[in-house]
């Protein structure tokens, strides 16, 4: 990438300072916000943003949240998302976030501010070492050391965090080289030199799948964040391929969207909280069909059990994924997108016809399985339900018919916003996968919001979660951002507190959550609008209310305190061995130690 | 990891990486953080202009966890090609030793010996010791060490294995 650069002109090369230098390669490279937190090794790059217009700077409470809001923004929008925050603490408490987009494969570019390059090494203030700290929490990381490479650093960085698997990358920018001119370049038009990842599938492997495919009498469709990352048209090809072959199809946490919830094909999430039907047609199917998952432990269960009489096709742009969990028999290394482009056309030219009347019998089978109706609950009396919350929720806001957007935190709100929120379409969900953060889902909301300002946007939370960057209530306040906070609380810690029903003899150490604010007035004091719903009565009329008001809200939901995330595979089980409902919790009982050490 | 194929086996995997600051880290963090062995690394330029380095790793584990070590590898942005010379064909590897003997008298007469035996050189001399710069497979500096050792070995200084395909064929 370093050879074909050339100064933009002697004029600029001569008069830009390097803080100049990097906002204009952030504007070059199609950044127009950037979320962050200034400090004294940044001040030279918040004062070029004072001094011009075209990147507009949000000022979050934490850096957590800003690299959590840039990736709420990357993830909803398709683009990159940009990060600004100080050296030492500003960059550390960044590393949550860098790791949880790291998890996730959401392009993210981090700049960190350094002391300068005459302290590094001295324990200089607020000195870290930052690209130590952050090289296994990013996809690449930089350290500018002269001001020359500058510009390319910059434009190689967003050309990382992009192209390939999607990733944050950090730029770690010593004072002195944001104070010292620099030259600057244009992004350049050459190939990396080392770089350089494989987007288009090999042909003879397409054959081998779609004959593996085609001969299939009990296929699946296993679909995840890989789809949604490749952008909207693969999620448009995802729905034609299984269109056209009549495949059941299944979506991981980070894929949910790639296939129309509303869709007769789709089964629902599949893995630890997915339905019935989904994870036992996984478990039965005798051709596998992956694109852009991972084979999670939470999707897999006891690996040695897993989906144990299935030829697998594995077809993910990051080669390092393919055979780590799970050995497959057709890996295909390519763009999510390109891969269903080709399979499509090779289904289509391929001569031999489908096993139609086998495929009919998978149906009915897996009919069979849906009838279980897994997800079923009842909602009685008083007290509110969490799925039912869910459920009213994602009706409501159908019925309105707006543009929603959904993020969330982490535990059992989350994976009940998987199960009862049903999305339609690509990158209108995010949520913490991989590294499974607390206190993603607010920061997230915020960055979606400000990519959509005209977007319904809620953070499903729960009352634990939310504590853990309710800071940033504080920048929807500054922002006029209507984020809609619809707390699920119950409190405790209810993913916690489930397993130490389930698993630790009801021993509930430590999970209740104790002292709670009262988030009617936590809401007020921060320039927003609080409500609760304290009967299943309130419910549909505070999530009207919740929706209408044109201004940040939190809506404190109360509901029932001991209620579990059903169905369940229990850690070091197989995905026929999985529990449909607190009738069957005693088949917890039997989860042997070897599966109790895992998490 | 459980599936087909618990076997280990060894393997030497050559490595090209842009000569830059950090990649040896990048390198040696990958093996850490994912729980690879390591049993040699050895690395130094080996272009004309400095640019690119070469970096020769040892390492050992399941055919599985061998290609999850490549591919790992391949897909670090500074690294430009990964080999496994074991699985490529025939390839030399080879290992240089500096080898301190400590002793007086007949020691020193069967050091010289066996040395000669080795085709160890003596590259430095005082009257109670000598260096010893051999070359070879690993196996065979252990041997050497091992032989020494009664004989009044004080200390080794060994590089790691170095290895290179045979035939024309080039890595780049």
């Amino acid at each position: 990438m370093s050879a074909a650069t050339k100064p933009a002109s002697t004029a600029d090369a001569q008069t830009m300072s390097g803080a100049e230098v990097v906002l204009r390669a952030l504007k070059d490279n199609g950044v127009e916000v950037i979320f962050g937190y200034p400090g004294g090794a940044v001040l030279p790059i918040y004062d070029a943003l004072f001094q011009q217009n075209a990147i507009r700077h949000i000022l979050v409470r934490h850096e957590q949240a800003a690299v959590h809001a840039a990736e709420g923004y990357a993830r909803s929008t398709g683009k990159v998302g940009c990060v600004l925050v100080t050296s030492g603490p500003g960059a550390t408490n960044a590393v949550t976030g860098l790791v949880d987009a790291l998890m996730d494969s959401i392009p993210v570019v981090c700049l960190t501010g350094q002391v300068p390059t005459h302290l590094i090494g001295n324990d200089a203030f607020q000195e870290a070492d930052t690209t130590g700290i952050t090289r296994p929490a990013t996809k690449h990381n930089y350290l500018v050391k002269k001001s020359s490479d500058l510009a390319r650093v910059v434009h190689e960085a967003f050309y990382v965090a992009r192209s390939g698997r999607p990733g944050p990358v950090v730029i770690d920018l010593p004072k002195d080289i944001l104070i010292n001119k620099a030259p600057y370049t244009e992004p350049p038009q050459t190939e990396h030199r080392s770089y350089r990842p494989q987007t288009k599938p090999d042909a003879e492997q397409i054959r081998k799948a779609v004959r593996l495919l085609k001969a299939a009498r009990k296929p699946i469709v296993y679909a995840g964040g890989g789809v949604i990352n490749s952008g909207p048209e693969a999620s448009r090809l995802l729905g034609e391929f299984v269109r056209m072959t009549g495949f059941p199809c299944t979506n991981t946490l980070m894929g949910l969207g790639a296939f129309p919830a509303q869709d007769p094909l789709f089964l629902g999430m599949l893995g630890m909280h997915g339905t019935y039907e989904a994870n036992l047609a996984m478990h039965g199917c005798d051709v596998m069909l992956n694109i852009g998952a991972r084979f999670d432990d939470r999707v897999t269960g006891r690996l040695n059990a897993f989906s144990p009489n299935s030829r697998k096709i594995h077809a993910d742009i990051d080669p390092s994924s393919i055979n780590k969990n799970v050995p497959v028999e057709v890996p295909i290394v390519g763009d999510a997108g390109e891969v269903l482009a080709a399979l499509i056309a090779e289904w289509k030219a391929d001569g031999t016809a489908q096993d139609k009347p086998a495929l009919a019998a998978w149906w009915r089978q897996i009919d069979e399985w849906r009838s279980k109706d897994c997800l079923r609950y009842r909602q009685e009396g008083r007290i509110i339900k969490p799925q039912h919350a869910v459920k009213r929720l994602y009706e409501i806001t159908r019925e309105l018919g707006r543009e929603t957007f959904i993020t969330t935190e982490v535990g059992q709100h989350q994976m009940w916003a998987a199960q009862y929120f049903g999305f339609d379409k690509p990158n209108r969900w995010m949520t913490s996968g991989g590294l499974g953060t607390m206190g993603y889902g607010l920061p997230a909301a915020m960055g979606v919001q400000i990519a959509h300002p005209d977007a319904l946007v809620i953070d499903i939370a729960g009352e634990a979660s939310i504590l853990m960057n309710i800071q940033e209530m504080g920048t929807l306040a500054q922002y006029r951002l209507p984020v809609k906070v619809f707390i699920l609380n119950n409190e405790y810690m209810g993913m916690v507190r489930q397993w130490q029903e389930l698993l630790h003899g009801g021993r509930y150490s430590e999970s209740y959550s104790a002292a709670l604010p009262d988030f009617v007035k936590l809401a007020e004091s921060f320039h927003a609008v609080g409500m609760r719903a304290e009967t299943a009565d309130d419910l549909d009329r505070v999530i009207r209310e919740m929706i209408a008001v044109d201004k940040p809200v939190i809506a404190d939901i109360c509901v029932a305190k001991d209620e579990n995330c059903f169905p369940m595979i229990p850690s070091g089980a197989a995905h026929n061995e999985m529990i449909l409902g607190p009738e069957q919790e005693g088949g917890v009982a039997g989860v042997t130690d070897e599966g109790k050490v895992l998490v | 990891m459980s599936e087909n194929g618990n076997a280990q086996r060894a393997a030497t995997i050559a490595v090209l990486v842009e000569n830059e600051a950090g990649v040896l880290a990048r390198v040696i963090g990958l093996f850490s953080g994912r729980g690879y062995n390591i049993d040699s690394l050895t690395v130094a330029p080996v272009d004309e202009t400095g640019r690119i380095s070469r970096i020769t790793i040892v390492t050992s584990g399941t055919e599985m966890v061998i290609e999850q070590i490549k591919a790992q590898l391949d897909r670090l942005v500074p690294v430009h090609k990964v080999s496994d010379l074991t699985m490529e064909g025939p390839h030399l590897t080879r290992e240089l030793a500096l080898i301190k003997v400590v002793g007086k008298g007949e020691h020193r007469v069967e050091a010289l010996r066996l040395a000669d035996a080795f085709r160890a050189r003596v590259v430095d001399a005082t009257t109670e010791s000598f260096v010893f710069e051999m070359t070879g497979a690993a196996e065979k500096i252990d041997a050497f060490c091992a032989l020494m050792r009664p004989i009044g070995l004080a200390e080794v200084s060994r590089t790691g294995a170095v290895a290179i395909a045979r035939g024309p064929r080039g890595l780049n």
